[in-house]
């Protein structure tokens, strides 16, 4: 069965005009899920008995005539970030292990609304810490083009479960490069929305400032059809803003006239692999064959951002996780001697090692005699990273950078060296600090198959633009179309 | 408090007692191997970030958050929230009424 390869937007289609039904195609995607899901390690719960009564229900719906919503009857998987009132939550945690959420996350409404058929929950870095899926309690995420190499993460199950043919469409969150990067390793789309245009409320918090939900597809018109439903205002987040949301997907068919792309040498020095640096000025050939002009910018403070992030995030996530008391949800050992030591105990218990050697660093920077020096600066310097951005798209309309410094490393690689691991965000984590939107694309392979994205940056709330900017790439290039062969043997 | 060159100097002195001290204030209990694995890889990274100081910060006002918006409001009115059972289903441990916890104050002194 092949039906789940398709891009979601060819699938509405089908489920439209009758060539499909949603249960056809639930059915297939779970017969995908367990046929290969052992070997890649995408989901961490796979709804199948309420997926395929929620499909059922929307072909009889459909069947009756009766209006529906937007992606009805089309199987999405849910980041395990997102709390759901109908499946576990557990942010691959042994936290949270077991914990069914007494409500939605805003982001799940709106699916529900639009008839979109949850299938499942996907695997992540414990609490969306790390950039491969592998620091998830339960295993690893292997991309589906190399079952020897990571998915990327921190969104690494969801990644890999929309390039596995799990699910045409998926939903991640990206607090410095979780949507994008895995999005590059697993040879998807993966867009993270400008800050504010997507509501937080249900998103398990990491680092509130940077958090933002985004959508996982085949292509670029799907990726845009999954943020049309996911953005809008909820006055549930303070945060999220009251702009209306474009129809996206709307104009994706016509070129941006003129397209300014602004590239950073910094970009593209001392550390980048030789293929992904060939991969993404071939990407920029594509744009000058459109007629775009490619212009040097400035990123004065590019150079900071690595640093500033690791101590922005950590401090917010030392904050965020103090919820976790053994108390109100998640775990509690069974034998402590007094308060103190059962908060200390259960949480030692439960969080795994980068978790807490976040926890470590952030409460670290916050305490007394330190504040100043490492929170308070970085919080300075992340104001010049965002002005960098805006002194930058004055005079261009996007711009364009690898998503990664390697295409997605073999298991094991990274997970010794915390600081070689954090070095690897360097090009995504600054759409963060800036607040500014992102996209990962599909641009080509390594000389061993492993996939490589291409990232464009846009201004904040042109997420249009963006999209816009990413279509033209794809339509003349057709990366997005490679499909990866999962019948082959497993590694050894 | 004390200015950053100093502070961020001394990151690579992080010791075993700082790692204890901070994992105090956090509530963690650490094992052996966590407490030495966290000496020397908290250090690295702080040591790593004292890139910043080469940042002129003078007169920058710190950036707080992805946006800028500040004051939003909302009508004081009630509205639905969790039952009391919902609060209390994902608790470790209650009662139907309460959470439960150990004794908060410590009355064996007395």
């Amino acid at each position: 069965m092949t039906a789940c390869r398709e891009t979601a937007a060819v699938l509405l289609e089908q489920l439209a005009g009758g060539q499909a039904t949603s249960l056809e195609l639930t059915e297939s995607c779970l017969a995908e899920i367990a046929a290969h899901d052992e070997s890649i390690g995408a989901f961490l719960h796979v709804a199948a008995d309420a997926a395929l009564v929620s499909a059922e229900s929307i072909d009889r719906r459909r069947a009756a005539g009766e209006p529906l919503g937007r992606l009805a009857g089309l199987p999405v998987a849910l980041k395990d970030v997102l709390v759901t009132s109908d499946q576990p939550t557990t942010c691959a945690s042994r936290m949270l292990e077991g914990w069914n959420p007494p409500y939605d996350a805003h982001t799940v409404e709106r699916l529900r609304q639009a008839d979109a058929v949850l299938i499942g929950k996907t695997n992540m870095d414990e609490f969306a810490m790390g950039s491969t899926t592998e620091n998830s309690a339960v295993g690893p995420t292997r991309t589906p083009w190399r079952l020897d190499c990571v998915a990327g993460g921190s969104s690494g199950g969801s990644a890999a479960a929309v390039a596995a043919g799990f699910a045409p469409l998926a939903v991640g969150s990206d607090t410095g490069g979780s949507i994008r990067q895995p999005a590059s390793c697993c040879g998807v789309v993966g867009l993270k929305p400008t800050y504010g245009r997507v509501s937080r409320y249900g998103l398990v918090a990491y680092a509130s400032s940077l958090d933002q939900v985004g959508p996982f597809a085949r292509d670029v018109a799907s990726a845009a059809l999954l943020l049309e439903v996911l953005a809008g205002h909820d006055s549930r987040d303070g945060t999220c803003v009251e702009l209306p949301v474009p129809g996206y997907s709307e104009r994706l068919d016509e070129p941006l006239e003129g397209l300014r792309i602004g590239i950073c040498p910094e970009h593209f020095a001392r550390g980048l692999d030789g293929e992904v640096r060939e991969t993404i000025e071939r990407a920029l050939d594509v744009y000058r064959g459109l007629g775009a002009v490619i212009r040097e910018i400035e990123l004065k403070h590019a150079k900071f951002a690595v640093a500033c992030y690791y101590l922005v995030a950590p401090s917010e996530a030392s904050s965020n996780l103090a919820r976790y008391d053994g108390i109100h949800y998640g775990r509690r050992v069974d034998d402590y001697d007094g308060l103190v030591q059962m908060y200390s105990d259960s949480r030692g218990a439960a969080f795994g090692s980068e978790v807490k050697r976040r926890i470590m660093l952030g409460t670290y920077a916050l305490s007394a005699g330190y504040y100043d020096a490492y929170y308070l600066k970085a919080q300075k310097v992340r104001r010049l990273i965002a002005e960098d951005y805006s002194r930058a798209f004055a005079s261009v309309d996007v711009i364009a950078s690898p998503v990664a410094p390697t295409p997605a490393v073999p298991l094991g690689q990274l997970t010794g060296d915390p600081l070689e691991m954090y070095l690897a965000d360097i090009y995504t984590i600054s759409a963060n600090l800036a607040g500014i939107p992102g996209i990962s694309i599909p641009a080509g392979f390594s000389s061993d198959g492993r996939p490589i994205g291409l990232q464009l940056l846009g201004n904040a709330f042109a997420e249009e633009q963006l999209l816009r900017a990413a279509a033209m790439h794809e339509r003349e290039t057709q990366w997005h179309q490679a499909i990866p062969d999962l019948d082959r043997d497993a590694p050894s | 408090m004390s200015d950053s060159h100093s502070d961020h100097s001394s990151a690579s002195r992080l010791t075993r007692d700082d790692v204890l001290r901070v994992a105090r204030l956090a509530r963690l209990t650490l094992t052996e191997s966590e407490i030495e694995a966290f000496t020397g890889q908290l250090a690295q990274v702080l040591d790593y970030v004292g890139i910043l100081d080469e940042a002129d910060t003078e007169g920058v006002e710190p950036l707080a958050g992805g946006s800028e918006r500040t004051d939003v409001l909302r009508e004081d009115l009630p509205s639905e929230s969790l039952t009391r059972s919902q609060a209390l289903s994902g608790a470790p441990r209650h009662d139907g009424s309460f959470f439960l916890v150990p004794p908060v104050l410590d009355t064996s002194a007395e």
